[in-house]
């Protein structure tokens, strides 16, 4: 293509040590595409001020969605024409990042018709992210991609692209399909996926266990993470096996949290009523222990990064909900969630947010979810609380009860 | 040509049709795995059945072509099937086990790097940067990209007490969600935004603007039509800026990098933690940020030197004290370290039970 060859020494630096390039990548777009090789030019010139160039999104999109692409327009478009346009497409992943090279080729041959050539695989939340289109190409982009089974994902104050972990597909340590109730999540709330109606943005990710491989503890405003209500069952021959090349007292034993395993060189003991099902000696030991009895996750709630009034990790909200298809209770649980949250939000106030606002009490009985003490680390220190009427005519009535039978229920 | 007919509203392609059978066989019924080293690691069923996996690293911003160079190796050796993971990697799943090492040969021969299983460093989460971003105060990518050649062996082999999650952010908003890394770079406004107000009150609406700051900095300016910002309580987050163009706060000269330490997410051991401010600033130095570099390695190898076996940064560091984690690392402690926006109450020490 006879595009402007740019001189770039300083992101060149960057084509150097063994980690793979991605300003290798650029270039290796660029040479048949005029977006990708305008975007090398201009990167460098960010390399060479120190600042970026990107304006703020503007509003674009394909009829009647309100998201799923991100504006991006270059401040200095007129020296890089490439890229005074230079949007984003989200398209939604499928679950557990599966692909086949049918499909990705597809998606990339409708790519290099229409964009930049240039992608992320794949964005921080999830979708595959393709960087770097005119408006004008964006309805095409849609049309060849939905005929073809692919959909956008979400963007702005609306439910973002639901995420999961590998889940049942190729871990032994899931207790739920996360996969599946990811699917099933998508396709529910298609409207609120891609009509953005909320406050600010909603991120669901799925996690089958405590190892929360989707990170969705920190970075979900529901975060499902997989757990078990039974004991660990122990193969005591491969505890044996693991004797030979661990040492199962330093790295086992002393490291549980609840000290409710004992080994004595022969035999592993676990008190699993006093266990918190943390996942290290499972980890360590995935032949010898493993989980049983009721399977299904804890729901936590309110993870953000820092903006606007700091950082969050999720809450604890239901310690535990079986999780099977077609999943009703949680989706009817989801819907009164952003009831509330409708309600009560601001604009660019996250659920956590409000829920630190309004207190805990409001969001728990809006959702129908009863206090417990799996929900705190600890109670409340000062004695500055809420009393309603029926608080108070509630305890009188349990004083009434106990003068009748003389026996005190605290 | 005349385009296809849109559909809206379909989602996304059901998964199950990208499961390989090996995987549609067994799913849900897996036993146990082995990591074989850190390239690899084989999946066994209840069956019987074995998945082997060959994890590749990858820059994440991937041209179509590199793709494609994927699709040919997962047709050749993987029969198409083929997955990427949450921080970026490529997966080749493999059910034949005498395609397993002529995978491994061909991928080195074509340079792709294996690794990143394990107790070591796997690939970074990270956000746009320079490359796409209208906030970014770096380049998350090329801090990465410099970062990872000087710590590439933790990738290929050189094993760790415990996995070390890095993740670099170009901005506050952290759109990669780092700020539960062990280690992890955020990049840094330091000066108070200007304002064009002359455009203010086109472009801006005053109540999301004032409502926009965190530390309640902003306030109407009736005079000019437009907002004024304390300078005592701005602290940089550039909030304001996101919701009203005419604020700008990007500088050359005074953007820079901060960085966490301590972070985790799963819950082994102990809980989820935040990752903790202990170096508040590194100036901007493209196109390889050699302090950061340096910086980042000096604290995996003094963590390297001190953990025990299976402690993350963050289990370390609370079992020896943070004050041990500054004197044995010699970062100099700052009044930055010291928390004056949510967490001050949380933070402080209560008891002088602390080392010397």
């Amino acid at each position: 293509m006879a595009g402007k060859k740019y001189n770039t020494p300083l992101i060149d630096e960057l084509e150097k040590g063994p980690w793979p390039s991605f300003v290798t990548e650029m270039k290796k777009a660029a040479k048949n595409n005029e977006m990708a090789n305008d975007a090398v030019g201009h990167l460098e010139k960010c390399y060479s001020t120190r600042v970026g160039y990107w304006k703020h999104g503007g509003i674009v999109g394909v009829l009647g969605y309100g998201g799923g692409v991100i504006g991006r327009y270059s401040e200095i478009g007129n020296e890089f024409p490439g890229v005074a346009h230079f949007h984003t497409v989200r398209i939604n992943q499928p679950s557990g990042f599966f692909y086949t090279s049918k499909a990705l080729r597809e998606i990339c041959d409708i790519w290099d018709k229409y964009g930049s050539g240039l992608t992320n695989v794949h964005g921080s939340t999830g979708d595959l992210v393709l960087l770097g289109t005119k408006t004008d190409a964006l309805e095409p982009i849609f049309a060849e991609y939905s005929s073809r089974g692919w959909d956008l994902g979400g963007s702005g104050s609306a439910l973002r692209t639901p995420s999961c972990c590998v889940g049942p597909a190729r871990c032994e340590w899931s207790n739920y399909d996360t996969l599946d109730l990811t699917y099933a999540l998508t396709q529910e709330f298609q409207d609120e996926l891609h009509r953005p109606t909320f406050s600010y943005k909603f991120k669901i990710k799925s996690s089958g266990c405590a190892c929360d491989c989707v990170a969705a503890l920190a970075r979900a405003d529901l975060s499902i993470i997989g757990t078990w209500k039974g004991d660990i069952k122990i193969d005591q021959s491969e505890v044996k096996n693991y004797a030979k090349t661990m040492d199962i007292n330093a790295e086992i034993i002393n490291m549980c949290p609840t000290g409710c395993m004992s080994y004595d060189g022969k035999e592993l003991k676990i008190n699993n009523a006093e266990c918190n099902r943390c996942m290290h000696c499972i980890t360590r030991m995935t032949k010898a222990l493993k989980p049983s009895g009721e399977r299904g996750a804890t729901l936590c709630m309110g993870s953000k990064a820092p903006i606007v009034v700091g950082s969050l990790l999720s809450w604890v909200i239901v310690p535990f909900v079986k999780l099977e298809p077609p999943y009703t209770e949680l989706k009817a649980l989801i819907r009164k969630i952003w009831d509330w949250w409708d309600e009560n939000g601001k604009p660019r106030e996250r659920i956590g947010e409000v829920i630190e606002i309004k207190g805990m009490r409001s969001f728990l009985e809006a959702i129908g979810v009863p206090p417990q003490p799996q929900q705190i680390k600890e109670p409340r220190k000062d004695p500055f609380m809420f009393y309603t009427d029926d608080d108070i005519a509630a305890y009188k009535a349990k004083e009434a009860e106990e003068k009748k039978t003389k026996k005190y229920k605290f | 040509m005349a385009l296809p007919q849109r559909k809206t509203d379909i989602g996304p392609p059901n998964y199950k049709q990208f499961l390989p059978p090996v995987i549609q066989k067994n799913y849900g019924k897996w036993k146990y795995h082995e990591v074989i080293n850190p390239g690899s690691m084989v999946h066994v069923a209840e069956s019987g059945d074995k998945l082997w996996t060959v994890r590749v690293a990858s820059p994440r911003l991937l041209a179509t072509d590199t793709i494609r160079e994927h699709c040919d190796i997962a047709d050749k050796y993987c029969d198409g099937f083929f997955r990427y993971t949450t921080r970026n990697n490529v997966e080749f799943l493999v059910s034949d086990e005498k395609k397993l090492e002529p995978l491994k040969k061909e991928l080195k021969d074509k340079g792709f790097k294996m690794g990143g299983i394990g107790a070591g460093i796997t690939n970074v989460v990270h956000t746009q940067g320079w490359v796409h971003c209208h906030s970014a105060c770096t380049d998350a990518s090329g801090i990465v990209k410099a970062m990872m050649d000087e710590l590439y062996e933790y990738f290929e082999s050189k094993r760790l007490p415990n996995k070390v999650r890095l993740a670099v952010a170009c901005c506050v908003n952290m759109c990669g969600a780092v700020h539960c890394s062990d280690i992890a770079i955020v990049a840094v406004h330091t000066k108070v935004p200007t304002i064009a107000h002359e455009n203010f009150k086109n472009m801006c609406e005053l109540p999301t603007v004032i409502g926009s700051c965190p530390t309640r900095a902003i306030s109407p300016d009736p005079a000019q039509k437009s907002v004024k910002i304390n300078p005592e309580k701005c602290m940089y987050c550039g909030n304001c800026f996101t919701v009203c163009p005419p604020i700008s706060i990007k500088d050359p000269e005074r953007d820079g990098v901060a960085i966490v330490v301590g972070g985790k997410i799963n819950s082994l051991r102990t809980n989820p933690k935040f990752s903790k401010l202990v170096i508040p600033y590194i100036s901007n130095e493209p196109p390889r940020w050699p302090k950061v570099v340096a910086a980042v390695k000096h604290i995996i190898e003094v963590y390297a030197k001190n953990a025990r076996k299976h402690e993350r940064i963050g289990e370390w560091i609370e079992r020896v004290g943070w004050e041990r984690f500054f004197s044995l690392t010699g970062i100099d402690f700052t009044f930055q370290a010291i928390d004056d926006f949510t967490f001050m109450r949380d933070t402080l020490r209560t008891a002088s039970t602390f080392k010397w």
